[in-house]
């Protein structure tokens, strides 16, 4: 009994969501913000649960996420920019062919995003994934600053520091809405199986797995390329939506912000990230309010320009320290898990 | 012993060094296939060290290890198990946070077919083994009286449900033989008892070739066919549990301070 | 190049290379008795050197006491990051510490923003550190000369602390094993704090001669060079205090020496440190003079 109630809930839910969303931005129910908003939800639900798939699920502290971003976003920039809008671009050196002339429909530009964040991933996975825990943290983060630094100097490539501008917008919010659903119905359908069964016990006991039978250094590079492979179309997917991407922007601090959705929606919980994803990038949004300056009527205080990261921070800080658990634990949130709730409140 | 055909595992003139420490010197056993054996000795002897060296966690210096007529010696403990060869451990190693059944799941693992990327293109094929390894593991469980456990977190269950949890995990292996690693520890003595009669039970209706350490004299001279027993990393006598018990060397390293206080 | 440029770049080498050594040893103290990448270290750095930078050109303080006062301060912040973030975190998955750590990282930067914002300022360098010596062909500014003396020195004191004194000596015992030096009756979380408060100590002293080498100070410079220096203990060996002033002064020459011989990689310099991390834990994960430690099957 594969096709049952549950399986049809989740497709009708999936449909439901995607027309409304679909209704909304043809008949621009919702204010351009808003619907910035929403799609920068999406993605980091992308981030939030490949980051989820490698660390939370499989152990592996990778703290090299903003790099596979960067990859995604600047091979989803090259593929989708016009050769006469590069030609223009690149001030510093001219453009290198193949790159000049590349041009690809934005499906393929997000597909090829993906594709060589993973190829990176798997020359990166084997010397570093034989390390343990923070090791691991301090040779990804590594990684991920290496990254930066090519991309700084390639310039033939990346057009260096000064970064690509006018990515052209399709990430629209029906396409955001379509790769978070199959990111989610991938990582799903592969641990809610055996191989996520398979996963956890490599993170819990990795001699235990090995014990078993598991290869676990092939799992480990599996799980960490999978990861890698996401967070590039995440990353592709986020150069289209803000249109402008520089070597900056993929410091740590956004490696930060996505351990931090999946940190406050719970390690090993799909669900759990969505809505830390969901929940922090409002918050994020929200706290801007701060920075701004307020009006009390009587009195009036000054914007605080850098405020909203102390506060970010230190919700972090108090997340780890009060509830290391997140919102789910690894719970999931089911159609099960609902109905249960519905009856203890009814 | 039995002819050298009939022999499942055979270590010859093991010896495993830890820089200057010699765990295991000139180990040599012979393991007769469908029979239950036991390794004893003192705490340090070098037990658990020669449990590494068969299940593959360790690659000795010296010797060879054989198993069902091919060597094994240096292989990775992953392909240690897909040969056939599955073990617990002294200090339980469970993965905590999943349930006893998914516990289990995970053992039947290594015997799948369908690749992982079948998952996500949602083959049927998948799914039927899915569902297959799932009845699998249900049925160990059952076996092993961990039925009540099910859905429980591993780290929630007695201690003596660990224990059996182990097993059921490395039947799952479908291995060839099974290594016990202080089965009996921290049990009493109605609880040994009733082990003995289980790893019987458990050899007849798996086939399995099961070889334990056990500091427990009763459990191994109850049930082992053939003992060895090590001090000091060093073989110092073996034979069946009459032969050992009679034997002055082993009387003097293991039970000495035993006899004396009696 | 000229053997007087050669002579010229030994000293950069060695003078940032001791820079990365006093850091370092901070990184590899809390990791040999903790286990925690101390991701806070950095930015005490930054704090120190904040300090130091109010101290003389806000409040007009000699140098010499305005350093003081800021490696007193740095320490403290240095105890009271442990005693908040991460003793209550001592018995939870390390990685939890961990994401504690850089939790406090960030907060103690996007504080610094908001308090000395985010502009980078500069630092007034003493008249007598201007100056600069001639050996032979060798111009030598006293900076130059003065950050490696003050490290042999501070390096000194630590070795002296370390192995004969007491709380030195409970040091090693806990790096060992925690609970059994607990049971012998130590007070394990003074020690700790006692650890931290050396490790700030010194990453302040280094953030100080640090704005004074690049002279300026602004909240992100500790990001870098703390990143840096983690990389050096583990060159070292993590857990070894000679093996972090190794590894730092190794990795002052790799970074200064590439870079002269090489000048067409300069831009690339931010990479090195990185690429010797991953070939040393690739060749040999325990560093030069780290210990091996295995987990027990």
């Amino acid at each position: 009994m594969r096709f049952n109630l549950t399986t049809l809930g989740n497709i009708l839910l999936i449909l439901l969501v995607g027309g409304g969303l679909w209704l909304v931005e043809r008949h621009e129910l919702i204010g351009d913000y808003q619907i910035y908003i929403v799609k920068l939800i999406f993605i980091n639900a992308i981030l939030a649960l490949s980051l989820n798939l490698i660390y939370g699920f499989t152990g592996l502290f990778s703290l090299g996420h903003a790099g596979f971003m960067a990859i995604g976003a600047y091979v989803g920039a090259l593929c989708t920019l016009l050769p006469e809008q590069k030609e223009m671009m690149w001030i510093l050196d001219p453009i290198i062919w193949p790159f000049s002339v590349l041009h690809t429909p934005f499906w393929v530009a997000v597909l090829a995003g993906g594709v060589v964040a993973m190829l990176f991933a798997v020359v990166i996975a084997v010397p570093v994934l034989r390390l343990g825990d923070d090791y691991l943290g301090i040779a990804t983060l590594g990684f991920a600053e290496i990254i930066r630094v090519f991309i700084v100097n390639m310039s033939s490539v990346t057009n260096g520091s000064l970064g690509i501008k006018g990515i052209p917008a399709e990430a629209t919010l029906l396409t955001c809405y379509v790769w978070m659903i199959i990111t989610l119905i991938v990582l799903a359908r592969l641990l809610f199986g055996n191989f996520g069964n398979v996963l956890r016990c490599i993170r819990d006991n990795e001699i235990a797995a090995n014990v078993m039978g598991i290869n676990v250094f092939n799992y480990k590079v599996l799980s960490f390329c999978l990861g890698a492979f996401f967070a590039g179309v995440g990353g592709a997917l986020l150069g289209s939506h803000l249109s402008t991407i520089d070597p900056k922007m993929f410091n740590f601090l956004l490696t930060f912000n996505v351990l931090m959705f999946v940190v406050a929606g719970g390690l090993g919980s799909l669900t759990g990230s969505l809505l830390g994803a969901g929940i922090i990038t409002i918050l994020l949004e929200w706290l801007r309010a701060i920075e701004e300056p307020m009006d009390f009527g009587l009195f009036e205080i000054p914007g605080i320009p850098g405020m909203r990261m102390v506060v970010f921070s230190l919700i972090l800080l108090l997340i780890i320290l009060f509830r290391r658990e997140g919102i789910m634990g690894t719970r999931e949130l089911t159609w099960k898990s609902l109905r249960r709730l519905g009856r203890k409140k009814a | 012993m039995s002819d050298s055909h009939d022999i499942l595992l055979r270590a010859e003139g093991v010896t495993m060094r830890f820089g200057g420490v010699t765990a295991v010197s000139d180990m040599s056993l012979a393991i007769p296939r469908g029979s239950i054996v036991g390794v004893i000795g003192p705490n340090g002897a070098g037990k658990t060290t020669l449990f590494n060296v068969l299940s593959g966690f360790y690659t000795p210096q010296e010797g060879q290890v054989v198993f069902g007529g091919k060597s094994i010696k240096g292989l990775a403990p992953y392909r240690v198990c897909r040969l056939g060869i599955a073990r617990t451990f002294q200090n339980i190693r469970l993965s905590a946070q999943m349930s006893v059944l998914e516990n289990v799941m995970v053992g039947c693992h290594v015997r799948r077919r369908c690749p992982w990327w079948m998952a996500p293109l949602g083959l049927p094929m998948y799914y039927r083994e899915e569902e297959a390894i799932r009845e699998k593991a249900l049925r160990l469980v059952e076996r092993l009286d961990l039925l009540a456990y099910k859905d429980e977190k591993a780290c929630s269950l007695p201690y003596g449900a660990q224990r059996r949890l182990e097993i059921a995990r490395a039947l799952a292996t479908e291995p060839k033989m099974l290594l016990l690693d202080e089965p009996a520890a921290g049990m009493n003595p109605q609880e040994s008892l009733d082990l003995m009669h289980f790893i019987g039970h458990i050899r007849d209706e798996f086939g399995l070739t099961i070889l334990l350490i056990e500091h427990d004299m009763k459990v191994v001279m109850g049930v082992c066919r053939h003992i060895w027993v090590m001090e000091y990393g060093s073989l110092i006598a073996e034979g069946d549990p009459d032969a050992i018990r009679r034997n002055p060397e082993v009387i003097r390293a293991y039970l000495g301070d035993e006899v004396n206080n009696a | 190049m000229t053997l007087e440029m050669f002579f010229q770049h030994c000293f950069n080498a060695l003078t940032l290379g001791s820079l990365y050594a006093l850091i370092a040893i901070g990184y590899t103290m809390v990791y040999g008795i903790l286990r925690l990448i101390n991701f806070a270290h950095g930015d005490i750095l930054m704090v120190g050197a904040y300090f130091v930078f109010f101290g003389t050109f806000a409040y007009g303080w000699p140098w010499g006491l305005a350093a003081i006062l800021a490696i007193v301060g740095a320490s403290v912040i240095g105890v009271a990051i442990e005693r908040v973030a991460y003793r209550p975190l001592r018995d939870a998955p390390r990685i939890s510490a961990l994401i504690s750590a850089i939790a406090v990282s960030f907060f103690i930067e996007s504080l610094a923003v908001v308090v000395f914002s985010g502009q980078p300022r500069p630092v007034l360098q003493p008249e007598w550190l201007i100056s600069e010596w001639q050996l032979g062909q060798v111009r030598i500014p006293t900076l130059t000369a003065f950050v490696p003396a003050m490290t042999a020195i501070l390096v000194a004191v630590l070795l002296f602390v370390v192995y004969k004194t007491k709380p030195g000596l409970a040091m090693r015992a806990i790096s060992k094993d925690i609970e059994t030096t607990r049971l012998m009756g130590v007070r394990v979380d003074n020690i700790i704090a006692f650890t931290f408060c050396i490790g700030s100590a010194l990453a302040a002293a280094s953030g100080i001669m640090w704005a004074l080498r690049y002279p300026q100070v602004h909240p992100y410079m500790g990001i870098m060079p703390g990143l840096k220096a983690f990389i050096a203990a583990v060159f070292g060996g993590i857990g070894s205090i000679q093996g972090a002033v190794i590894g730092g002064l190794a990795l002052g020459f790799v970074e200064i020496m590439t870079v002269a011989f090489l000048p067409e990689l300069s831009g690339y310099r931010d990479a090195f440190a990185f690429i010797l991390l991953v070939l040393v834990l690739v060749i040999k994960p325990t560093g030069l003079l780290g210990e091996r430690m295995e987990e027990k099957i």
